[in-house]
């Protein structure tokens, strides 16, 4: 009897918990690392319309972006305000598209090339002349599945 | 004396325990208030590239439902203006023809809806004219989805689906936009 009282007041039964707070930090600077916001930057403005019949693109790696849209205001003064085309990380005219779809290509394993998706994110006050020019050279380069990136909203009635 | 035994009594360690707690709630707070980014958008698929003249096809003017945009923005639907919020109904008319009128498509397998716009259209207004097509074409297949199985049309199998979309398939064609209104 004297012996357990003993040994029941020297011992201290709580674990420490002053490490949980490193695990859990630890995760948070994990998934903040390893989480990719965006990997391009946006030179040109675009604020997609909206629309109410929209797919979702399911596979990211499948899917490669155009943007359409007037440069920002970083840019305006080498580049002006007419509409432009960003390709990667730089403005480019329609006839850098199949070099930039191409580059796409080879990064997407055999067997799924056919389901590539290329993504128009296009600004919506920006006139259908560019668009024409972009989708016509998408055609040419054999990318006929294409998706128009828009907003959702509720269907007319 | 007296001071050094009082702060021998005293913990000189803060506690961390509930550091832990602060921690995961920061972790929970974040995880649910962090929105990734969605890419939705119309899914079209654009005709192939030919350098051959396209093959003159003669098409009965009953079936088809020329839609034309112009650089003002505004619609004109076989010859007539029209508000695009009228497109819909009015293409889901044409499409199936209820009433078998002589002046609508004569079977929704014929009927072709043909696309044009201007340079000059604003992108804005292109999307939603398609928009309200495709609308149309989703409408009519979720009617027959409840007509036919009497399920909506996404729970539909695959055969089903290519049941429905072979009695009213989806042709949209496009023409090549005439170079009215372009922006220097």
């Amino acid at each position: 009897m004297i012996n357990f009282k003993k040994k029941q007041g020297n011992t201290n039964p709580t674990i420490s918990t002053a490490s949980l707070p490193d695990i859990v930090f630890m995760l948070l600077f994990f998934f903040m690392v390893v989480t990719k916001m965006r990997d391009t930057d946006l030179m040109v403005g675009v604020n997609t319309p909206q629309a109410s019949e929209l797919t979702k693109l399911e596979k990211k790696s499948l899917v490669n972006f155009i943007f359409i849209g007037r440069p920002t205001a970083k840019f305006r003064d080498v580049y002006g305000t007419k509409p432009r085309i960003q390709l990667g990380d730089k403005f480019s005219n329609p006839d850098d598209i199949p070099l930039f779809l191409e580059k796409h290509r080879v990064t997407v394993p055999e067997g799924f090339k056919d389901r590539i998706i290329t993504s128009l994110k296009v600004d919506g006050e920006v006139t259908m002349g560019i668009v024409s020019d972009v989708k016509t050279s998408l055609r040419k380069a054999g990318q006929i599945k294409i998706n128009y990136s828009a907003k959702k909203r509720d269907r007319t009635k | 004396m007296a001071k050094k035994s009082s702060r021998n009594r005293m913990s000189n360690e803060i506690n961390a325990g509930s550091m832990a707690d602060i921690a995961f709630l920061l972790l929970i707070f974040f995880l649910v208030t962090t929105v990734i980014a969605e890419d939705k958008g119309v899914l079209v698929k654009l005709p192939p590239w030919s350098d051959e003249p396209p093959q003159e096809l003669t098409i009965n003017t009953r079936n088809v439902y020329s839609v034309l945009v112009n650089a003002q923005n505004q619609l004109l639907v076989r010859n007539e203006p029209m508000e695009i919020n009228k497109l819909k109904e009015n293409t889901i008319l044409f499409i199936t023809n209820p009433q078998k009128r002589a002046d609508l498509s004569e079977d929704p397998t014929k009927a072709l809806v043909s696309l044009k716009n201007d340079r000059g259209t604003e992108y804005k207004t292109y999307l939603a004219v398609y928009n309200e097509l495709k609308a149309a074409y989703n409408e009519i297949w979720e009617d027959e989805a409840a007509r036919r199985f009497s399920r909506p049309y996404e729970e539909l199998s695959k055969t089903q689906k290519d049941e429905i979309s072979s009695a009213y398939p989806l042709v949209i064609s496009e023409a090549e936009p005439t170079k009215f209104g372009e922006e220097n």
